[in-house]
């Protein structure tokens, strides 16, 4: 006992945990990434505009991001996500063009609930399955993507462009900011533009930060994913907090198809195709074990800033083709796999051996 | 603030009350419960009784229903008869989830420890009983704050729980289970993964609970414990209840034997067993400076049909010495001899092609595959022996299952049985006979008798001696140090990571080994 209370009276700041740290490392060697691209490709990246792109372009990708870390935290995983964002787009795309009032408003708002309910609809059926019906989360959701992706091609076959005006305007609609911006030559002072979807991802990301932190629902979702047992022992309502993230992760996802549809307002069958392969190799560059119970979303955004910057780099880079940056993004993964094993381990040892000193 | 049930933490009863009183209180009555699971009536008619204030010691061997009552108890099963009666409470106590029992007043910390590591302490201390969405965790760190002082819980409320050491996180447990309003404490098996200053430390905050006024329901395997710590104590056997005793009236003998339900005869029968001296035999393994990254070098050696032992405190290096000569750790350096041979041995499969066999400490972890059947978990070790390319015949495994199933006097439904069902003791015997199988040279058990009960750690005493009379070899670890005595000719004492001292004959007495630990010098790197 004695031996033990010095640690007691000497207060310090706790260590880092797990999450925090890979958090950390991610966003490092983003700004390491970028910051040598702006030096060493210059051009481009110096604009501020392209900086803002990468919000702009993957805003989709950032929500899904952020579903797939919410549900793999809790220990599962969700890879209907891409699905779901084909299907939604396509959905919102048909409504739009054959069956949505003239009135804008009305129009855009029964779209963002039509494609929040199949994303709903969705999260609910899987969310059961997983949760209630204890089928393992893998299959659950590969059958939701086969279904989703099934749907899609049921709605058209044929690529479908949005040209309803309310829609378009939407879409046409950017936050200009002022002070971030470049002189063109003619001597305009051109301003950097944030879309709305990116702002929406944005915000999901402070949300589902928040969620996650602050809620009874967030801090039962890792202890589920870090221990099962010990969280129903503990008194939590394991499976319907487990519910909960697939409830969340099917929403997002049809929110992240609105998004899609706001950036690029056209569909076809294999819209999305493989992002939710994306969104799970952003979760885990952000330090999201795919074991559950640790994991960050501020980090999945970091993730998704990483893949985005690879693609933008070798796209501007003599090595433009998509194999090259498919094969960066997996050195990229499979870099970043072994660091956090590599840094964990060395962790646990320290821990172990301050525990046992304790 | 207004999101947490209690203002302040609930630890303490009116004091003020006598101490007689609080002495006759009961606050739990269990009357004529009984439990089926298929193929066995697991509970039969058990009588359980607990009073304020007391320590009340919950006995019996493995099997004989002690985690079935406690399970029972605590909402996780249902049972099939019988009533349970709580203090405070009109009527049955409503208890169908451990939700349920948690709100009845009562309280469980189980052996494995149920917290999630990747949380905080005061996380640890308060998820799961907080009302409404948002949840103040500035204000939950306050008030664990406040509970881990008055417990005098080495821990800070904002540490993550991977980081406390395992005697903590149970103390951490304990600190969040009698927060919860709690009448009734359920320890189960709190002491198993403690070395002895840490057990000190829990008892410290057990009688700490207890002029609190908590009643503590306290089960254990090791005896001593109980006598050092409890008031009362009941008896079951093979789901019935034996009877229930103050402690001062059951001398320790008489526990065993009812606990066992036989006379004692047996025990002093090992007593006496006569010790192997085997000097002239040929050396088996013998290891020169041998390291690995858990482990600096040591030397070792054993002889054909020699039981020796490694001891020291929990965490002395016991485990990764034996590892080391198993190959379950990197190894690091060294010289290894098997009969003689220079060998090289770096991962556990070699150690196997050498004859080796190890029985892990944690067997949870590293042993039991616990959805394969009894047969299946058997026959594994032989198997991978074999390679998986020359399949064993059904017939063959069944006929192998079956000898040591009765051999090792397995109590198991059939051999189909996943292994996960069965109880520890059987459990650790059926990792046994894995080994067993495969006719190993030199047979290494860590901690065999950890978490089983005193029927079957004689048995397995009894095993170790018969082996070694049929000229295998065998390294023995036990944390109890009578056990060690009675079955090792020889014992290496560690500290620290280091071999301090090797003891033979007249040397081998409880005295010696404490001195050892205690003073010896340092005499192998």
């Amino acid at each position: 006992m004695t031996t033990v209370q010095p640690a007691l009276n000497h207060r310090r700041r706790e260590p880092l945990s797990d999450a925090t740290l890979l958090m950390l490392i991610a966003i490092g060697i983003f700004l390491v990434m970028y910051a040598s691209a702006v030096i060493l490709m210059g051009g481009a990246f110096q604009k501020p505009q392209q900086f803002l792109d990468l919000f702009n372009e993957n805003a989709a990708l950032i929500i899904i991001a952020c579903a797939l870390t919410v549900v793999m935290i809790g220990g599962g995983i969700n890879i209907s996500v891409g699905g779901i964002i084909g299907l939604t787009c396509m959905a919102c795309t048909k409504f739009l063009e054959y069956s949505a009032p003239q009135n804008s408003v009305v129009a855009v708002l029964l779209t963002v609930l039509l494609a929040l309910a199949i994303g709903l609809a969705f999260g609910l059926f899987e969310g059961f399955m997983v949760s209630y019906l204890e089928i393992q989360p893998f299959i659950v959701t590969l059958a939701g993507m086969f279904l989703a992706r099934g749907l899609t091609t049921i709605l058209s076959v044929n690529p479908v462009k949005v040209t309803h005006e309310g829609f378009q305007a939407l879409v046409k609609t950017k936050l200009q900011i002022p002070w971030l911006g470049y002189v063109a030559k003619n001597g305009n002072l051109i301003s950097a533009k944030l879309e709305i979807g990116a702002i929406v991802a944005l915000l999901v990301v402070a949300a589902v930060w928040l969620m996650l932190r602050y809620t009874k629902l967030g801090r039962g979702i890792y202890a589920v994913g870090g221990n099962r047992q010990s969280a129903l022992m503990l008194g939590i309502n394991v499976k319907r907090t487990s519910f909960w993230s697939y409830v969340i992760s099917g929403v997002l996802a049809g929110l992240a198809g609105l998004v899609f549809l706001m950036h690029k307002p056209a569909a076809n069958a294999s819209i999305a195709m493989r992002s939710e392969m994306d969104a799970i190799a952003a979760s885990i560059i952000g330090g999201t074990l795919l074991t559950g119970g640790v994991g960050n979303v501020i980090g999945t955004l970091f993730g998704v800033m990483i893949l985005a910057a690879i693609q933008k780099i070798i796209g501007l880079s003599p090595l433009n083709e998509s194999w090259w940056q498919d094969m960066a993004s997996g050195a990229m993964l499979g870099i970043f796999i072994m660091l956090q094993s590599v840094i964990l381990s060395r962790r646990g040892k320290r821990g172990k051996a301050e525990a046992s000193k304790g | 603030m207004e999101n947490i049930r209690d203002e302040a933490p609930r630890l303490f009863y009116d004091t003020t009350e006598g101490a007689a009183r609080m002495q006759n209180d009961v606050v739990l009555t269990m009357r004529g419960i009984s439990k089926l699971f298929p193929g066995t009536r697991a509970l039969d008619n058990v009588d359980f009784t607990l009073r304020r204030g007391e320590i009340h010691a919950l006995m019996g061997e493995n099997g004989a229903g002690k985690s079935t009552l406690i399970k029972v108890l605590t909402g996780v099963y249902g049972k099939d008869a019988g009533s349970i009666h709580i203090e405070g409470i009109e009527g049955e106590a409503p208890i169908h989830s451990p939700q349920d029992a948690q709100n009845a007043g009562i309280s469980t910390v189980y052996q494995e420890i149920t917290l999630c590591p990747n949380l905080t302490v005061a996380e640890n201390m308060f998820i799961g009983r907080t009302d409404g969405a948002i949840v103040n965790w500035k204000d939950c760190e306050k008030k664990a704050t406040a509970i881990l002082e008055s417990l005098n819980i080495p821990a800070r409320a904002k540490q993550e729980l991977s980081s406390c050491s395992l005697a903590v996180q149970q103390m951490v447990a304990i600190g969040r289970a009698v927060d919860m309003n709690c009448k009734v404490l359920v320890l189960d098996e709190p002491t198993s993964s403690l070395d002895e200053q840490e057990v000190s430390m829990l008892f410290k905050l057990m009688r700490d609970l207890k002029s609190r006024g908590v009643g503590i329901v306290f089960v254990t395997h090791f005896l001593e414990q109980v006598y050092e710590v409890s008031d009362r104590i009941t008896v079951l056997r093979n789901g019935k209840l034996v009877g229930e005793y103050p402690v001062a009236e059951l001398p320790q003998l008489e526990l065993v034997a009812k606990m066992m339900g036989k006379d004692l005869n047996d025990l002093e029968g090992l007593e006496k067993a006569d010790r192997h001296t085997s000097a002239a035999t040929e050396t088996v393994y013998e290891a020169e400076g041998l390291s690995s990254t858990a482990r600096r070098p040591f030397d070792f050696r054993i002889r054909r049909g020699e039981v020796n032992g490694f001891t020291g405190l929990l965490g002395s290096g016991r485990s990764e010495s034996v590892r080391a000569i198993f190959g379950a750790d990197r190894i690091t350096g060294g010289k290894v001899r098997v009969r003689g041979k220079a060998v090289k041995i770096t991962n556990p499969h070699e150690a196997m092609k050498h004859g080796i066999g190890y029985l892990p400490e944690d067997r949870k972890r590293d042993g039991i595959i616990a959805d394969l059947s009894v047969r299946d978990n058997i026959i594994l070790a032989l198997q991978v022996m074999r390679g998986f390319f020359r399949p064993m015949k059904r017939s063959e495994m069944e006929a192998f299952a079956d000898e040591y199933i009765k051999e090792l006097n397995i109590k198991t439904a059939s051999q189909n049985t996943p292994v996960g069902s069965l109880s520890g003791g059987n459990q650790q015997k059926v990792i046994l006979a894995r080994w067993l199988l495969t006719h190993p040279d030199y047979l290494i058990l860590d901690e065999p008798t950890r978490g089983i009960d005193v029927g079957t750690k004689l048995e397995i005493q009894r095993l170790v001696l018969k082996l070694a009379e049929e000229n295998m070899s065998v390294t023995f670890i036990s944390s109890e140090i009578e056990e060690m005595l009675r079955t090792c000719s020889r014992l290496i004492v560690m500290r620290d990571g280091n071999t301090v001292g090797e003891l033979t004959g007249d040397e081998l007495t409880q005295a010696h080994v404490m001195e050892t630990i205690a003073g010896g010098g340092v005499q192998h790197g």
